[in-house]
């Protein structure tokens, strides 16, 4: 008896105190380089993005007639676009654009609508989770893409109006200038599509975990819905919202590119990957000037790839448990 | 099972009102006056009016809706109405009804998606079944890396490339547009000695094939891996190896068959992503399919067209849907369609 006391304090010394399922999480990851490699790609250009303020080398809408067109010199790493704006600087600040428009995306539809309803929606049952999943359906039903460029030519000139007025009556200035509205009708527009995936995928594992044992005994003490989701399925699912995050990163970061290309997304002269894309798209524009599509176009791959290396790893390493 | 199935059904009308009307609001609310687009250089407030009145676009939405649902059942309203299938006359393209200018471009892009499906599922498959099979090599980590590359590539970033390679360098392919009509849009024949007929897959399909299908590949491949990975671990497999049997009988007979089911699960998403890349694909190379007429439709405000679009793909994509989730319990008899959302 006392050797198997022993025993056990032994196993505690050697062990020290169990890592947390966050930290294994993360050594399940480190453990693949693709997926550091991946995710160093995206820190990178995010920072790119981020700092791109006091970085860059120009700004995105300085333009130099004389020298349009240029190839890589010193002057300008990634050469000069038509107008004789530095590419590079356009890229940084592109990169900016979709930090923004990501982030808010994702922390509103991936991390908050989605998953609350989805909580809510698995562990109610009943008519809540009727109405919720069929709004569901609606969306999912709808064709995303005319449906987004419809709802961004609808929205635009609204936002814009409420933006025109909230300068007038407020200290904030400068708004419309620095293209705003755009932002926001690009951001509204996406996070009304990208809360569904989310919801979905948390209502299965909440209609599991409520089955549990635990959450019963939770129950039985009397404890109130806010108290079970918050307590003991939100920490259940939290895996899940970072894989579903992160799988939706690349695809909104995606869906900048092709409202823009439309003309429907970020409106120019505010940079964005879609704009550089698009200005460069043409087969003659290819043919005498390829860096004008080649240099956004690599970034952009680059992302991309690098959120698909990182998402497949992290879906290995949570699914893995 | 059959009271599932028929909840669902039921439930598909009232799907489709809602996006109809969601869709419909949208479209009236957004900038620009289709009326004075059709009106052109005359601004007489009467002729405005008029042109307003025959196309329908007088009174509140709810009477313009019901006008365009119900038809001549509707006051006011003409034709046979969307809710049996007629969905009126193109509002920019006029003498033209709706379903004339739709039928022969959604066939284009159903021939372009289908083989777009058969190019996913007809690489995706073996590949996932080749890193399956060489999983602790390196051969599984390179054809899982590769195919997320090629997810990785926007339909916009590599159709320009493409373009100039193939067309304008190689001068082997087509710079777009579509072969012609019917199975001519598919097969060139070729004739040997003016006897023997070849079908030749049709040169303008290759890049747009090609474009669609890489996005999915990689999923449809992940998948498969995934799911021959744990079917090499079951009894069965277990057994069948005890009793002696080949290796390469093994893999034929009990790892490849049950490793495919899952795969019939994923064929809702790849048409959603296949149909997502036609609206660039097609714009960018030029086929005359539905992909591009919709962004045409949405560019040139034809309400009647965008409406049309919307609940044909909407509904499409709700049957396809309902089939495989049913096709999925004839395949896995252990699931119970409707008693998991109560489990």
């Amino acid at each position: 008896m006392s050797a198997a006391v022993a025993g056990l304090e032994d196993a505690e010394v050697t062990r020290g105190r169990p890592a947390g399922p966050w930290l294994q999480l993360w050594r399940r990851l480190s453990r693949k380089r693709i997926a550091m490699i991946g995710l160093a790609v995206v820190i990178v250009i995010y920072l790119m993005g981020i700092t791109a303020q006091w970085t860059a080398p120009y700004s995105y809408r300085e333009q130099d007639l004389t020298r349009g067109l240029e190839g890589p010199s010193a002057d300008h790493f990634l050469g000069t676009d038509r107008l004789g704006r530095d590419m590079l600087s356009r890229v940084m600040y592109s990169a900016r654009t979709t930090v923004i428009i990501t982030f808010t995306v994702i922390v509103t539809g991936g991390l908050v609508i989605g998953p609350t309803l989805g909580l809510v929606s698995g562990y109610r049952g009943g008519w809540i989770d009727g109405v919720i999943g069929r709004i569901g359906d609606i969306f999912i039903a709808l064709p995303g893409l005319p449906m987004l460029i419809l709802i961004n030519a609808s929205l635009a000139p609204r936002v814009i109006e409420a933006t025109a007025w909230l300068e007038d009556n407020s200290p904030l200035a400068g708004l419309i200038q620095n293209g705003v509205p755009s932002y926001l009708t690009v951001f509204g527009a996406l996070s009304l599509f990208f809360w569904v995936g989310s919801m979905r995928i948390i209502r299965a594992q909440t209609l599991q975990i409520r089955e549990r044992d635990f959450v019963l005994a939770a129950q039985a003490m009397g404890a109130d819905t806010k108290h079970v989701i918050w307590r003991h399925l939100l920490p259940n699912v939290s895996f899940l919202l970072i894989l579903g995050a992160s799988t939706a990163l690349g695809a909104v970061a995606g869906s900048e590119l092709f409202l823009t290309w439309f003309g429907v997304g970020i409106q120019p002269p505010a940079p964005s990957f879609g704009a550089m894309i698009f200005e460069a798209g043409s087969v003659r524009t290819f043919q005498a000037s390829p860096h004008l599509l080649l240099v956004p176009s690599f970034f952009v791959v680059a992302l991309l790839f690098a959120f698909a290396l990182f998402g497949d790893a992290l879906n290995d390493a949570v699914r893995a448990r | 099972m059959a009271a599932y199935i028929i909840r669902r059904l039921l439930w598909l009308p009232v799907v489709l009102f809602v996006v109809s009307f969601a869709t419909f609001s949208i479209a009236r609310f957004g900038p620009g006056d289709p009326v004075s687009v059709a009106a052109g250089q005359y601004r007489d407030p009467e002729v405005l009016e008029r042109i307003r009145a025959e196309r329908g676009l007088d009174g509140s939405i709810f009477e313009q809706y019901g006008r365009w649902l119900f038809g001549d059942l509707y006051p006011g309203g003409s034709g046979g109405g969307s809710i049996r299938g007629d969905f009126g006359e193109s509002f920019i393209q006029r003498g033209f009804t709706v379903n004339e200018l739709i039928r022969k471009r959604m066939l284009i892009s159903a021939q372009l998606g289908f083989l777009a499906l058969v190019v996913v599922f007809g690489t995706g498959i073996p590949l996932g079944l080749l890193a399956a099979r060489f999983s602790g090599t390196w051969i599984d980590p390179f054809v899982i890396t590769s195919l997320l590359f090629l997810t990785a590539l926007p339909v916009l970033v590599i159709i320009p490339p493409m373009l100039w390679l193939f067309a304008l360098q190689l001068d082997i392919l087509p710079a777009g547009g579509w072969g012609g009509d019917g199975l001519a849009g598919i097969f060139d024949v070729w004739w040997i000695g003016g006897v023997i007929a070849v079908p030749i897959p049709d040169p303008h399909l290759y890049m747009p094939v090609f474009v669609l299908s890489i996005g999915g590949i990689a999923g449809v491949a992940r998948l498969v891996r995934i799911t021959a990975l744990e079917v090499l671990t079951e009894d069965y497999v277990r057994t069948a190896r005890a009793k002696g049997i080949t290796e390469a009988a093994v893999a034929l007979r009990h790892v490849l068959p049950n490793s495919l089911l899952p795969v019939v699960t994923v064929i809702g998403f790849a048409l959603v992503g296949i149909l997502e890349g036609a609206f660039f694909t097609e714009t960018l190379l030029g086929i005359p399919g539905i992909g591009r007429f919709s962004i045409e439709a949405v560019q040139s405000r034809d309400y009647d067209v965008i409406l049309a679009i919307t609940v044909i793909i909407a509904t499409a994509f709700l049957i396809a849907n309902l089939v495989i989730e049913i096709s999925y319990t004839f395949i896995d008899p252990r699931v119970r369609l409707g008693e998991a959302v109560n489990a």
